[in-house]
């Protein structure tokens, strides 16, 4: 089918160019080392306070770091369009034939695959600081990871077409990834904060991510956020990647 | 409507919202262009010529007015129209992390070639443009000419019958320029056509069958470079007379020998039949009067001759 087709040249040539010149991978992945390195220890004592979640700090704290990275990862991925569209090539691959949507998904399943090796790297290194492997959790927590890529990046590369620039996009992707993860409870759980910012993070996707990684990462399968976080993102991604898709096939108009 | 019109309009227009209201980019424009031509779409910056080639290309949607190109409607079969055309924007559409063979590989399987035949279609264009050398270097380390031929190779990947090129020559140095010429020249003889856009007086002339100048959204003539000129028949005659224009046009406009006189950019410029009788005459009439010219310029018209009629303004200083 030409979309598959097409989405594997995409992906292919998008995963080939990152390669080549790291630099944003590299800059990604640095930020949660440092969160993993120089905020991780703290939460060993906060871990003893009440209403801190079951688990060890590390298995509460890594999730939620993978989700931050996920959401940044994602959320700036748009900065690569811009580059791309200055240069003329997504102007160029629009008077083609091709899919449009294969257009969005082989960058997307780029980024997704940058991610989930960031993550992999993360989860090993967290080992040392006593996070508690759960390899099924864990698994299935990297296809939560990849979803919430699904659903950021068409987000981030749909305000890039219609932005154009770095500079405009910056900071409307700021303005939405502050917000949405300072509502997850990512930093610190939000079973600590009072009940009307408890409310407020229920709206949020990411909270239920979170949540929902957490549970897998203790091995406490029964939670009904795994489920829940799942069908949430499935739905987003679905809905972010037909938006996404629509966007391109309007990127030169 | 021709036969062998390939690329063909009606009534085509374009509006955008501008901040004092609505801005109409392209104005009512009716086109035909002969299969296997080269045709010029000649006008200053912000005429409405890059407007008309991304709606010929499918990526603007036209306000009005239809637009067919290789048999296929731009608005309703875009994906057929797609398949027969290639297009080089300005921007130039070859990534600069890129090498040069990469990126004519992924345009090739892109318009659905297999893995082995779009590498030796690759290998084909860059054989022919000159750049096998430089094919597994990324395009950022390419000279600007070099880029521009790569772009150009990357919209002919496909063969396709129609090539859109907007400003293909813009910012080359002018050896650099020549060879782009040569190149365009050369789709000629595979039987492509060629539409492009400059605003190089010098290119429309050396280089298109046939063209359209454009202005302020609509084309205010269009034909050979040579037709077009000679319906400024006769030569051109620029006077300098140090501030005494207005004089000077209307004692030459009585003259029998001068067909049409007016005043351009404080120049007195004076349309006639026959410049190296007129010269003799011009001095001899504005010395009676007392009057001493600066300068004085004879040529055979130019383009920019027909854009200056046509609008009342000199292209070269639009275009600056």
């Amino acid at each position: 089918m030409r979309t598959i087709r097409d989405t594997r040249l995409i992906f292919e040539r998008s995963l080939t160019l990152s390669l080549r010149n790291p630099v944003w991978v590299i800059m990604g992945i640095i930020q949660p080392i440092l969160y993993l390195l120089l905020f991780g220890p703290l939460l060993t004592n906060i871990a003893r306070m009440p209403g801190f979640p079951p688990g060890g700090a590390f298995n509460v704290f890594v999730p939620g770091i993978l989700v931050m990275t996920a959401l940044f990862g994602s959320g700036f991925v748009g900065f690569g369009l811009c580059d791309e569209m200055r240069e003329g090539v997504v102007e160029r691959m629009v008077v083609t034939p091709m899919s449009r949507m294969a257009m969005l998904l082989g960058r997307s399943l780029r980024d997704v695959s940058l991610l989930l090796a960031q993550a992999l790297l993360l989860v090993v290194l967290s080992i040392p600081f006593g996070l508690e492997l759960n390899v099924g959790g864990v698994a299935v927590g990297f296809a939560m990871l990849a979803l919430i890529g699904l659903m950021m990046s068409p987000v981030s590369y749909t305000l890039a077409l219609v932005l154009k620039n770095e500079e405009s996009l910056a900071p409307v992707v700021n303005g939405v990834a502050v917000p949405l993860l300072l509502l997850s409870g990512v930093m610190l759980p939000m079973s600590l904060a009072p009940e009307w910012l408890q409310t407020l993070a229920r709206f949020n996707p990411l909270y239920h991510a979170v949540a929902a990684m957490r549970a897998l990462f203790n091995a406490s399968y029964g939670d009904s956020e795994i489920v829940f976080g799942a069908a949430l993102l499935v739905i987003l991604a679905v809905v972010t990647m037909t938006l996404g898709a629509r966007s391109f096939s309007r990127a030169a108009a | 409507m021709s036969a062998e019109a390939i690329i063909e309009t009606a009534g085509l227009r374009r509006t955008f919202k501008g901040k004092g209201g609505p801005v109409e980019a392209v104005a009512g424009v009716d086109l035909s262009v002969a299969a296997g031509d080269i045709f010029g779409f000649l006008g200053p910056n912000g005429a409405g010529k890059t407007t008309t080639l991304r709606i010929l290309a499918t990526l603007l949607p036209p306000t009005a007015g239809t637009a067919c190109v290789a048999g296929f409607d731009v608005g309703r079969e875009p994906q057929q129209v797609r398949k027969r055309i290639g297009y080089v924007a300005q921007a130039g559409g070859s990534y600069r992390e890129a090498t040069g063979r990469e990126e004519l590989v992924i345009q090739g399987r892109l318009f659905g070639l297999s893995k082995a035949d779009a590498s030796a279609r690759a290998v084909e264009i860059l054989d022919s443009l000159e750049l096998t050398d430089a094919a597994d270097r990324t395009c950022g380390t390419y000279s600007g000419g070099m880029r521009r031929r790569l772009n150009i190779g990357i919209g002919m990947v496909h063969r396709p019958p129609v090539l859109f090129l907007d400003e293909p020559t813009t910012g080359l140095d002018p050896q650099a320029r020549a060879r782009m010429w040569d190149e365009i020249r050369k789709l000629r003889e595979t039987g492509t056509t060629v539409f492009l856009t400059t605003h190089y007086l010098e290119e429309a002339d050396a280089l298109c069958d046939r063209l359209a100048i454009i202005d302020h959204g609509k084309i205010v003539a269009e034909g050979s470079p040579s037709d077009l000129k000679r319906e400024i028949s006769g030569d051109v005659l620029t006077i300098g007379v140090n501030g005494h224009g207005e004089r000077v046009v209307e004692l030459m406009a009585a003259q029998p020998f001068v067909r049409e006189a007016g005043l351009e950019a404080g120049l007195v410029r004076l349309y006639v039949d026959k410049g190296e009788e007129a010269v003799p005459h011009v001095l001899r009439l504005l010395d009676s009067n007392g009057l001493a010219p600066s300068t004085m310029d004879l040529h055979r018209p130019s383009l920019d001759d027909v854009f200056l009629k046509k609008t009342g303004r000199s292209l070269r200083e639009t275009a600056a």
